[in-house]
């Protein structure tokens, strides 16, 4: 009798100390979370909050009618949409491959060549886009280069326009790409494509039928994440872009 | 010609048959390297101009970051930029680094459903896009009379930095044998003491990696500093920036190659980390 009343003391203590220690372990995450409300979910709510007030204070759909009815923030959208898929397009043609490549190589070549995408990715973003306001501008090397070896015969316009925002972007977010689906793509099994092989498949559709299959979660990750990113650009488009793009993540709520 | 013949994977493709692969990657390579590094022989140009390759050469492009005085506010604005940078940027790092690893504590050990919510809610300032951020911010900031401040540059970097401090270290934190802290704690330490005593030198080259990671995301960061900088706080990339959308200045090239030598720096030092904490 004693010993079971003891036990039942017993795991009460345990369970008061377990629910205490949960508590602090919560307590520890509260800082960060503080810092999230305050910063994220507060203003980006209150933005949200502002796009449905009109002039008079009240509660309408105003502004999302003056978005919708006015032809500038119509062509804004377009444009954006336009360029981020663009975008998001060329770097899986561009980052697919070359994934694949990096996939394929041996460990050390491939942190060897993981160098070549991490470069950029810790370059600033400000720096990269400088340094293609150089190279593309009407006077600047590839203009110059393509002049001398009579390849164009007058300057063609790279900056300020579709073509230089494009190139650009397509530079900044590759390496957002290429990772997740290189991690994604080292992880698939090679005695998978042994077995096909050894079935009697070509490697084109061993390819086809095992290997791309396989690295699509890390290709839908890479791409999503790029097209979100494009979504919400400002730096190259602004600068490489010039008046031509302009971004339509800000003025939504303006 | 035999080596064109060379199997090159499992499925008996030869070396000839994936050619283009090898050249299209190369290419690519070389696309992803070279571009950003075509600013540190313009930062040593003599011309005015953007030309390549540069005809004269000379520092003076360095020789105006590093003397250039403003006549109308009597200092030396690139210099005052990047004072500003770099001490966001360490506070940054005393804000992020403390406040993420608690975190990344807590979710490690915490009840697990709690933590697979929190998760998501966390990350999420890299989920945002920065624009949205940085306008939400902006609006918020005025109210607090925040903008144009340290202290608001300072929270907006922590906020963006954090995320990266939470993946690093709680990733650092799943692979370690929290038993090790049971053990102190059941021979009467207190949970602190273990944490400090035991679990802090075994993560302590992913707390480093995740400061200097910190370090450069406030270092870089542009947009958040752009609405929220002013005055007298302006950052350095908020200067470049602002240079770049007027002019071509190519004072902005020395300060590229000084950003690349930086983060260069900074990146070999991770790497040396990483490889010394693989082996430990």
């Amino acid at each position: 009798m004693g010993g079971a009343i003891l036990e039942k003391l017993n795991e009460e203590g345990l369970q008061k100390v377990a629910f205490k220690e949960r508590l602090t372990l919560l307590g520890l995450t509260l800082p960060y979370l503080i810092f999230v409300a305050a910063l994220i979910i507060i203003p980006v709510g209150w933005l949200f909050y502002l796009s449905f007030i009109g002039r008079d204070g009240g509660f309408s759909f105003e502004n999302y009618e003056r978005m919708t009815k006015s032809r500038a923030y119509i062509r804004i959208f377009i444009t954006t949409f336009k360029i981020s898929i663009l975008t998001t397009l060329i770097c899986a043609i561009i980052g697919y491959p070359l994934a694949y490549f990096m996939s394929q190589l041996s460990r050390r070549w491939a942190s060897i060549c993981m160098i070549g995408v991490l470069i950029p990715f810790w370059t600033s973003l400000l720096v990269r886009t400088y340094a293609w306001l150089v190279l593309l501008q009407k006077k600047g090397l590839i203009n110059n280069i393509a002049l001398d070896i009579g390849l164009i015969s007058e300057p063609i316009k790279f900056v300020h326009n579709t073509t230089g925002t494009l190139i650009g972007m397509v530079h900044i977010m590759l390496p957002f790409l290429i990772l997740p689906l290189y991690a994604n793509m080292r992880s698939i099994d090679k005695d998978c494509l042994k077995a096909a092989s050894s079935l009697g498949a070509t490697p084109t559709r061993a390819f086809w039928t095992v290997f791309f299959p396989l690295s699509l979660p890390g290709l839908t990750a890479g791409l999503l994440i790029v097209f979100v990113l494009c979504l919400g650009f400002y730096v190259t488009p602004a600068i490489l872009g010039g008046g031509a793009r302009n971004h339509g993540s800000d003025e939504n709520f303006q | 010609m035999g080596f064109l013949n060379k199997n090159v994977s499992e499925t008996q493709i030869r070396l000839k048959d994936r050619l283009w692969l090898y050249i299209f990657s190369y290419i690519a390579l070389f696309l992803l390297i070279v571009p950003s590094m075509v600013v540190i022989p313009m930062s040593f140009s003599a011309s005015q101009y953007l030309e390549f390759p540069p005809k004269e050469w000379s520092l003076r492009w360095y020789e105006n970051y590093f003397f250039s005085w403003k006549v109308e506010n009597g200092f030396n604005d690139w210099m005052q930029a990047t004072w500003t940078s770099v001490k966001v940027a360490v506070l940054t790092i005393i804000v992020a680094v403390p406040v993420g690893t608690m975190a990344a504590y807590g979710l490690v050990n915490g009840n697990s459903r709690i933590s697979k919510m929190l998760f998501p809610i966390f990350i999420s300032p890299m989920m945002v896009p920065s624009i949205l951020v940085a306008i939400g911010l902006f609006y918020f900031f005025v109210q607090l009379k925040l903008v144009g401040s340290v202290l608001g540059l300072v929270l907006g970097h922590s906020l963006v930095a954090m995320p990266l401090v939470l993946i690093i270290v709680f990733s650092a934190l799943k692979n370690y044998d929290m038993n090790q802290e049971k053990v102190a704690r059941s021979l009467g330490a207190t949970r602190f003491r273990a944490f400090r005593e035991i679990t802090l030198p075994q993560i302590k080259f992913s707390i480093v990696s995740s400061a200097l990671i910190a370090f450069l995301t406030s270092f870089d960061e542009v947009i958040i500093s752009l609405f929220v900088a002013g005055g007298d706080n302006s950052t350095i990339t908020r200067s470049m920036f602002l240079a770049l959308r007027d002019q071509i200045d190519p004072t902005i090239a020395a300060i590229s190659t000084i950003l690349i030598i930086i983060s260069s720096g900074l990146l070999i030092i991770m790497q040396i980390i990483g490889t010394k904490e693989n082996k430990s």
